[in-house]
């Protein structure tokens, strides 16, 4: 296939031509997954450590629903923010859609339900080890968060990993609420999408194999950072 | 650690007919005792007799499927400080110190006073070399011990000990015992499980033995050792019963 | 030890933030932007690419576009989603005007659809005289033809043809594929397929296979782009004044200009006719 002979060399060339339009949608591909992330973080890590601690009726249905929200479509994800965000949906006043933070909820909606069940399993079987000691010393289950959440943090690390995944990889949300907009929302995903739409599939398949370096040297950091560590702290 | 420890009423933990059913099993039948005075508590018994549970119910990690576990309040009109140390100790993933100062935070104290008083309990444990050394890659000893000190600094009144040193070395096993000594003579009520007969002999005041969820004898150690009162206390003295 | 973590702490937690703020301060820029919904064709020959910095130095105006199927521009239009539509869909477009979501629509430029297919050409349209003729053709022959079938400006003008040809379109040979037009050709390509592909898109296009230009030149595949002046009442939240500028002058003689001076690998593909 001439196309993949030619990809490589193509996102060889892409990544040393340093072409300024590149630079632009790599660093907007990381920054918005990055936040994206980050935001999710900040919510599904607590929200997932209390479904691992408390027992609630219904609680079973929650946790198959996060459960089944990993496998949401990335479009249903992007129609839904979509429908919300335009200015004929209830947060339309704020005037989001197709600009990068409309691409930011798409993927906080994507990488949330991830991060939340994933965390959950974690901080359940790290609970499980730990209930006893914790109850003897006499903690609430509110004060356990933070602590279980410190001591899973290096299972964490591979779970945020996982969104980060989800959420640099995906193109049908950005797509519908970014618009992937020529220097404005268009993020490596989108881009590939668009070089496949032309026909210059090398270009296509050269800017995804730069997307897949990018994201294989975030991982591969995460895992030595994780490992020294892991390593270290037994 | 020379601090003032009140001295504990004279009657603080009572079982009024406690049973505990798992999953249509009777795994503890209808206990009734009462803890009192000042000696050490050995529960004594073959695996499975209950040791473990019985412990867990007194300390308020499982709730009896029948019966009352009451506890006396304190002078302060609390139930009385407790601590419990098991079998393989729970550390958490950080280094030794941050485990003391964790438990430290737990309780209140004062955020300035937590690594002075860390470091006094590590010294006091003989932990003072491995302070920085993440908890859980020290030797099964060494663990025992830190969870000891965590107990320490909480200064419990009452101190369960769940078989401390039934994965520990000879030498491992000494500085636990010497520590559970220590605790007493501090004016901690201790109670622990042990099925070594050779260590009950050695710290035992008062031992209750049981036998398939029930409760045999509870008797002063010196009378249990030498003039058991039931056919299967015996067994178990003279080694016939199998643990 | 203690204080180098911290450190790095701190500069991540910083790094994070700073993106999150600048992804904020983005959003709001510059307020002198208009968004255009417009068809994938335009975007994807370049044709932005050529005229839109012209008309930014003329007027300080940026235009954001976004590229979509024309059944999908005019509904992000009526949802008020837009702020200003280029597409080509002329039944349509005047549809909308008399719905009231737009006030105006102007010619603006043409280009023409163009009959693909394999090189080969098994049904035999490079003999055909008309459009219709060649589309019977490949009826007749059950050549393998796809469709964009995603109610586009290019979908409906395929559907109106082949219905003045007077042929169904359905059948074994007749795939609807749903997507836009650089998959719709990636697809016939990879079929050796018959396709109809406005002439924008194809010259852009690279991965043409055995694929070649069997049929051109009828006058029922010219191929009208309009502009339309969204109503201000519908959507007053959207920037009319500014669209109102970007609308009037890409019917002014600058902006005929410079559609006119746009080329691809040396070809004219637009071609001014405002009025």
């Amino acid at each position: 296939m001439p196309a993949s002979d030619n990809a490589f060399h193509t996102a060889l060339a892409l990544v040393l031509s340093m072409d300024p339009a590149l630079i632009d949608i790599v660093l907007l591909s990381l920054q918005v997954s990055f936040t994206a992330v980050l935001i999710a973080c900040l919510l599904a890590l607590p929200l997932g450590a209390a479904l691992a601690l408390w027992a609630f009726p219904g609680r079973g249905v929650i946790v198959v629903l996060f459960n089944a929200l990993m496998g949401l479509p990335p479009v249903v994800a992007g129609l839904t923010v979509y429908l919300l965000l335009s200015r004929a949906g209830p947060l339309g006043e704020f005037g989001l859609l197709f600009t990068p933070s409309a691409m930011v909820v798409a993927q906080v909606v994507l990488v949330l339900p991830i991060i939340t069940a994933l965390t959950r399993q974690q901080i359940e079987e790290l609970h499980h080890e730990y209930r006893e000691q914790l109850t003897s010393l006499g903690m609430s289950k509110l004060r356990r968060i933070p602590t279980l959440l410190w001591d899973a943090r290096f299972g964490l690390i591979t779970v945020i990993l996982a969104g980060f995944g989800r959420a640099s990889a995906e193109v049908g949300a950005v797509m519908i609420v970014g618009g992937n907009i020529d220097g404005v929302t268009r993020v490596m995903t989108t881009a590939i999408v668009l070089e496949t739409a032309k026909g210059d599939l090398p270009l296509a398949l050269g800017l995804g194999i730069v997307l897949l370096t990018l994201v294989a040297v975030v991982n591969g950091a995460a895992y030595v950072v994780g490992e020294t560590a892991r390593r270290r702290l037994g | 650690m020379n601090d003032m420890r009140l001295p504990i009423s004279l009657l603080p933990l009572e079982l009024n007919e406690v049973s505990f059913v798992h999953r249509g099993q009777t795994l503890l039948d209808r206990i009734s005792l009462r803890l009192e005075g000042h000696g050490k508590i050995l529960i004594m018994g073959p695996n499975g007799a209950g040791k473990s549970l019985l412990m867990r119910l007194c300390h308020g990690l499982l709730k009896p499927t029948n019966g009352q576990v009451h506890w006396a309040s304190n002078a302060n009109g609390k139930p009385p400080r407790q601590a419990m140390v098991f079998q393989r100790p729970v550390l958490l993933r950080r280094s030794a110190l941050a485990n003391l100062t964790y438990a430290l935070g737990i309780n209140g104290t004062p955020w300035k006073q937590r690594k002075p008083m860390a470091w006094q309990a590590l010294d006091h444990f003989g932990l003072t070399a491995i302070a920085h050394r993440p908890a859980r890659v020290l030797s099964g000893g060494e663990q025992q011990r830190l969870a000891l000190a965590r107990a320490w600094l909480l200064k419990p009144e009452v101190l369960f000990l769940d078989e401390p040193t039934s994965a520990l070395d000879p030498a491992a096993i000494k500085a636990v015992e010497d520590a559970v000594v220590d605790f007493h003579r501090q004016g901690t009520r201790i109670v622990m499980s042990s099925h070594d007969l050779n260590q009950a002999k050695r710290l035992a005041d008062e031992v209750i033995f049981l036998y398939g969820g029930r409760l045999i004898e509870h008797s002063p150690a010196e009378d249990f050792f030498s003039q058991p009162q039931t056919a299967r206390a015996r067994a178990f003295i003279n080694g016939e019963l199998v643990w | 030890m203690p204080l180098n973590k911290t450190k790095t702490a701190i500069t991540i937690l910083g790094l994070g933030l700073g993106m999150v703020l600048s992804l904020g301060s983005q959003a709001q820029d510059d307020e002198r932007y208009i968004t255009l919904a417009s068809t994938t064709s335009t975007e994807q020959s370049g044709l932005f690419d050529a005229i839109i910095p012209k008309f930014r130095d003329n007027t300080g105006i940026d235009v954001h576009v976004v590229a979509v199927g024309t059944g999908q521009a005019f509904e992000i239009a009526r949802r008020g989603d837009a702020d200003s539509l280029l597409v080509h869909d002329t039944a349509g477009e005047e549809q909308f005007v008399a719905d009231g979501y737009a006030t105006e629509r102007r010619d603006v430029m043409v280009n023409d659809f163009v009959i693909i297919g394999p090189s080969d050409d098994p049904a035999g349209i490079g003999e055909a005289e008309t459009v219709d003729e060649a589309f019977s053709m490949i009826a007749e022959a059950e050549a393998p033809f796809a469709s964009r079938g995603d109610d586009s400006g290019t979908n409906r003008a395929e559907l109106r043809l082949w219905e003045s040809a007077g042929v169904e379109p359905n059948g074994e040979w007749y795939r609807e594929l749903g997507s836009g037009m650089g998959p719709t050709l990636n697809t016939a390509a990879g079929m050796d397929a018959y396709v109809m592909s406005d002439r924008a898109t194809w010259v852009a296009f690279d991965n043409r296979q055995n694929l070649d230009i069997l049929f051109e030149g009828d006058e029922a595949l010219f191929n009208q782009y309009g502009s339309l002046l969204l109503s201000e009442e519908r959507h007053p939240h959207l920037k009319h004044d500014l669209a109102q500028q970007w609308h009037e002058w890409l019917v002014s003689e600058d902006g005929q200009q410079a559609i006119a001076d746009f080329e691809l690998k040396g070809q004219q593909l637009f071609f001014p006719n405002a009025k």
